[in-house]
């Protein structure tokens, strides 16, 4: 197995897991709306068309709904599509294709045929682009069974949990955020390079509390992780689910019973969004019984995305705000 | 009584008798199941295919068995049925037997039979024309020579899906045919009175398709002689095709539908033209098969349904542990 790594952007990683899978397997191809020439909304698919053609980075018409059903009906007869649904906020034009097609057709035909696809969407905000452009909406997808939700937070995790979503035989909601495509790490060029589905990661070990996020906000807990132990000296053990559905309920509840202590962060609203779940998910264990504090979330507001950027970055968890809330638990207050 | 307009072709008598066959077994099918629905000895919403036989028999006739696909909807009975289903699995199906074709999950509105290239009925209005599309989309990628047929009512025309999966499919020629069978109603709504046009085949041109219409969709070797000219156009690879045949459900939309919103007079002229004694009068008047031979086929067809209830009668409920499986692929 190839070691070597590169230092890249997110962006740059998906066009290489995505291009990668394309190289091994002809049966996977990109769709979606300006793939081609484009290179994407985001710019996620910049060179690909050179290299695989346009049947294979196949630019659609502005039809979410054909988009989806499409693909999942290219999935149904042995294709593995890659959807570029661009916004997140445009999944809504897919629902149907994706709830009541995708998530339920191999149940209801009593196990019969699978749907390898995957839905890439740019969710969150933090680009000014306001209500109908900012939402994390993988709460409405993790509350049906059926699909697999994932929302990574660094660029070797974008690579390798796109390519395990793109070799899975089930429909995979794929979260990648717009503040993030320029985001840099080092990411492993091994092409056999995949992350296991349904594992969670602990990001950073620790001993007095656990923060437990995904996707967008890993960033911003890392961050306040690293500034509360330097000032405070408090030692914080970060938990990334990456994988949301199916949760690593296991790698959860370890690390609280460690720690004794959780703070739930995600960017997306707070009335039921998912970390509402793993809080409920805690509640129930027997991990309860080995917490000394309440259960705190830290959340994005119960508001539509304000186009202001002063108000947009109210709205979403900062890295201040995560840092009270880590002090706030470990202080009981 | 209507008769049947076409010309004798070159169809073989055993293709025909074979399509009088699945004729029947749709309608006896969709007898017995109304009469157990009845009895209470089936759950659930059934949709019938009674009188929509030959709209339904005549198009999948003029595929490939086991080669091309189709979509079905909500209405599919008549069209699984067509493509040869196995009667036992499906009746089992419809008791929610762990026999049935999709081990009881899914029931009447989700008969599918892969193998066979039934992609599956749908409990969504309009939401097999994504499906279908994409499955003609693989065909085209992999230069398969298959072709795909999505059956859809009249009323689904109206949902956006329709719109957008037939101008997709246009513009990249996926060799997929859209099939509106169309027996007037939406549940109770008219679909006169829902669109602003005579016949929702005419919509073809804004996509840039061929549109054909079946005006006597009750006229099993029209319906056919339709289809193998409009197949043979899709595989050849000009892309897809609207089509809509005209018919009508003689029972209600659902078994809870009370039929207020039709007279008993237009149900009993469309009656008159019943698919399956017209398409027996021609076998006979143009002597392609005997009394005695058409008498056979019609016991063995009963004999059948009879035989796949007491499939489904003495086949086990499925295990409570079988409802957490098949949720995923591995």
């Amino acid at each position: 197995m190839e070691k070597e790594t590169k230092i890249m952007s997110v962006r740059d990683a998906i066009i290489m897991a995505m291009s990668e899978e394309m190289r091994r397997d002809e049966n996977v191809f990109l769709m979606g709306e300006d793939v081609g020439v484009f290179g994407g909304d985001f710019g996620t698919s910049v060179g690909m068309l050179d290299e695989f053609g346009k049947e294979r980075v196949r630019d659609t018409p502005i039809s979410e709904n054909a988009i989806s059903g499409a693909a999942i009906g290219a999935a149904m007869t042995g294709m593995r599509p890659i959807v570029d649904v661009t916004f997140m906020d445009f999944v809504v034009y897919m629902m149907d294709n994706i709830v009541n097609q995708a998530a339920k057709t191999r149940y209801m035909y009593g196990g019969k045929g699978q749907i390898p696809v995957v839905f890439r969407c740019a969710a969150g905000g933090g680009v000014g682009s306001a209500a109908q452009h900012s939402q994390s909406l993988e709460a409405w997808f993790t509350h049906i069974p059926g699909l697999k939700v994932v929302a990574p937070g660094t660029p070797a995790d974008v690579k390798g949990i796109l390519k395990a979503a793109i070799r899975d035989n089930n429909p995979v909601i794929f979260l990648e955020y717009k503040a993030q495509f320029n985001m840099k790490g080092e990411v492993p060029l091994d092409p056999e390079f995949v992350l296991p589905l349904g594992k969670a990661d602990i990001k950073k070990e620790g001993k007095d509390v656990s923060v437990i996020t995904y996707g967008r906000m890993l960033e911003r807990v890392m961050q306040a992780a690293k500034e509360v132990e330097e000032a405070e000296g408090v030692n914080v053990e970060v938990v990334d689910l990456i994988t949301l559905s199916p949760l690593d309920k296991d790698t959860v509840l370890e690390s609280v019973k460690k720690t004794g202590k959780v703070l739930l962060v995600n960017d997306a609203h707070k009335t039921g969004g998912f970390i509402g779940e793993v809080a409920a998910m805690i509640a129930e264990s027997d991990a309860f019984d080995y917490l000394d504090g309440r259960i705190l979330r830290l959340a994005g507001e119960d508001v539509p995305i304000p186009y202001n950027q002063t108000l947009e970055a109210a709205m979403i968890p900062s890295v201040e705000r995560i840092k009270k809330y880590i002090l706030k638990l470990v202080n009981n207050r | 009584m209507a008769k049947t307009k076409s010309k004798k072709t070159e169809v073989t008598k055993e293709k025909m008798l074979h399509m009088h066959r699945l004729m029947l077994d749709i309608r006896n099918f969709d007898s017995k199941v109304n009469r157990l629905v009845k009895k209470g000895m089936i759950p659930g919403m059934t949709h019938f295919s009674i009188g929509e036989e030959a709209a339904n028999v005549g198009a999948v006739a003029a595929l490939k068995q086991g080669f091309d696909m189709i979509t079905s909807n909500h209405r599919g009975h008549g069209q699984s049925i067509a493509l040869e289903i196995d009667l036992n699995g499906m009746m089992a199906e419809i008791m929610g037997k762990a026999t049935g074709t999709c081990k009881g999950k899914g029931g009447s509105m989700h008969i599918a039979d892969l193998d066979n290239g039934n992609l599956g009925a749908n409990g969504i209005v309009g939401g097999g024309m994504g499906m279908a599309i994409g499955a003609a989309l693989t065909q085209k990628m992999k230069n398969t020579g298959k072709i795909v047929v999505c059956f859809f009512g009249d009323g689904a025309v109206n949902e956006g899906t329709f719109h957008e999966t037939l101008n997709m499919a246009s513009i990249w020629k996926l060799p997929v045919i859209f099939y509106s069978i169309n027996n007037m109603y939406g549940i109770s709504t008219p679909i006169k009175d829902m669109i602003n046009i005579d016949y929702n085949y005419q919509r073809a041109c804004a996509y840039g398709v061929p549109g054909h219409f079946i005006e006597d969709g009750n006229d099993l070797m029209a319906v056919y002689n339709k289809f193998e000219e409009i197949v043979q156009y899709v595989r050849d690879g000009n892309g897809p095709v609207l089509v809509e045949s005209l018919t009508y459900r003689w029972l209600g939309h659902s078994t809870s539908d009370p039929g207020k919103y039709r007279t008993k007079d237009e149900v009993d002229e469309w009656k008159k033209k019943d698919p399956i004694s017209r398409f027996r009068d021609y076998l006979l008047e143009n002597k392609i098969a005997s009394e005695k031979e058409i008498g056979e086929i019609e016991a063995s067809s009963l004999e059948a349904v009879e035989e796949s209830v007491k499939f489904a009668l003495s086949s086990p409920e499925p295990t409570l542990e079988s409802a957490f499986e098949d949720i995923f692929a591995d």
